[in-house]
């Protein structure tokens, strides 16, 4: 998957959680639990998604890469492209 | 023929709205089946039917408000004769019922307008920017992904508005959105069960830090070796070491009710959720004292999703015998709950923030949480509390025998 291709898919994934979050602005930069108000449950359930979706392992250590939207856009296009 | 009454979902609720029905008459139910959706201050709630039998009829429509115990519809058992029909038998189209249709009525009778059970999609920023501009955001069409309205959207109405030199209701003087109507009423029966709670229960309160290293090692050690879809969250560990821990003063695990307390003989753990669209909801996760781990993560997790996306079951939102609340995720170290009648305690944990330990005389950096309980003191005192927060110390420096 290319770039473009992984944000749109990790942007949805973030909206399946917080469907408030549609429509609204994202700072790529800015801490998704801080920006959006994730407790970790959602962020577990984020996690979850994007497994499924992208077939990537995600291990626990790696939790802080996917920080923010760029962070996980990062995290996912290198993981996918190996 | 058997009744089907509206059950009670909380000591404060007095009503509740008909959302819609998953039944209709001659349908057959086993113990337990969802018949309906009710909507309450504590949001919409899908109630069960614990008997068996089959359907005779609809006595309330979706949009009608009826007090607890009104009769919502009837059914019959194995050996009961069916109900007669009734002029006021409610035919409605299940699972997604349109407009509901009485049959049989004498005469016409304006049908109650369906209340949406989708609710309006919008975010809380353009939430804010309604109640800035003095938008009635119902009125908003949503150019959002899926009819979500959003801030532009917000703002193009108000500028449309102003230049149609037309009144846009202000948003306190107009009828509320269903979203902060049904806040406000959730907010309601929060402040009426705290408010009976400091006035009737005398709280006493006691606070552990609690060193979290061994817990938190065991789990990265645990969730290392699970499916990403299996892993486990530190507060389950948290719940199971609460409710291990009741064993040491069970004065702690129970209601007070008519003047006497009633100890529970497990451990039914009210677990405070929040929801994205303000408010909170506590339902139970029973039998937390006997289940594993991983039972309880799966039924955490289950309690979590349902309660967020307004599907929790009438029965998840009784007979807890303890409330656990964590604000950690909030940042916030220290909690001082109020206990949630008739329960007579309560258990709140702050951030886990790493802070400097004295370990053997030796300086170190250890990950801790402050645990706090809140408890009644016509049923126990500090010492029987000293003894619950002690127990709940040693079961989480032993999370492998948790």
């Amino acid at each position: 998957m290319n770039r473009t291709e992984i944000e749109t898919l990790v942007r949805q994934k973030l909206f399946e959680i917080a469907p408030d979050l549609e429509g609204e602005p994202i700072d790529p930069n800015v801490e998704i639990r801080a920006q959006y108000d994730f407790d970790s449950m959602d962020f577990l359930h984020f996690v979850v998604a994007l497994h499924k979706a992208t077939g990537v392992e995600i291990p626990e250590t790696d939790y802080p890469k996917l920080a923010n939207l760029n962070g996980c856009i990062d995290y996912l296009t290198s993981a996918t492209n190996r | 023929m058997s009744e089907f009454l509206l059950p009670s979902l909380g000591a404060d609720m007095e009503a509740a709205t008909l959302v819609e029905w998953n039944v209709k008459p001659g349908d057959k139910i086993q113990r337990g089946t969802i018949v309906a959706a009710v909507e309450t201050d504590k949001g919409i709630i899908d109630i069960e039917l614990f008997e068996e039998g089959v359907i005779d009829a609809l006595l309330v429509q979706p949009g009608e408000k009826v007090p607890v115990g009104a009769v919502l519809a009837t059914f019959h058992s194995d050996g009961e004769t069916a109900a007669p029909p009734s002029s006021e038998t409610i035919t409605v189209q299940t699972p997604a019922a349109s407009q509901p249709v009485i049959e049989n009525a004498p005469a016409p009778v304006a049908q109650a307008t369906m209340p949406t059970t989708e609710r309006q999609r919008i975010s809380p920023a353009a939430r804010r920017r309604a109640r800035e501009l003095d938008v009635d955001a119902e009125q908003v069409v949503g150019s959002g992904p899926h009819g979500a309205v959003t801030s532009d959207d917000i703002e193009k109405f108000a500028a449309a508005a102003e230049a149609a030199a037309v009144k846009v209701p202000a948003a306190k003087a107009a009828a509320a959105t269903a979203a902060e109507k049904s806040a406000a009423g959730m907010r309601r029966v929060i402040a009426a069960a705290m408010a009976r709670s400091k006035r009737d229960i005398p709280h006493y309160y006691l606070s552990t830090t609690i060193d979290m290293t061994a817990a938190l090692t065991w789990l990265t050690q645990q969730n290392a070796d699970r499916a990403i879809g299996d892993r486990i969250v530190y507060a389950v560990l948290l719940l199971k070491a609460v409710a291990r821990a009741l064993a040491k003063a069970p004065e702690l695990n129970g209601v007070f009710v008519d003047g006497e307390f009633r100890a529970s003989s497990t451990a039914h753990i009210g677990v405070a959720i929040s929801l994205r669209q303000g408010g909170l909801v506590v339902p139970t996760l029973r039998d937390v004292d006997r289940k594993d781990i991983a039972t309880l993560m799966r039924e955490f997790n289950d309690l979590v999703e349902r309660a967020r996306s307004g599907h929790l079951r009438g029965s998840e939102l009784l007979d807890s015998t303890l409330t656990v609340t964590s604000l950690g995720e909030q940042g916030v170290e220290v909690v001082y709950p109020i206990i949630y009648p008739p329960q007579v305690a309560i258990v709140g944990f702050g951030a886990i923030v790493e802070r400097p330990w004295a370990i053997d005389g030796m300086l170190a950096v250890r990950r801790v949480i402050t645990a706090t309980l809140a408890a009644d003191h016509r049923v126990s005192d500090g010492h029987r509390g000293g003894r619950f927060l002690a127990a709940l110390d040693r079961l989480l420096q032993q999370p492998e025998l948790l």
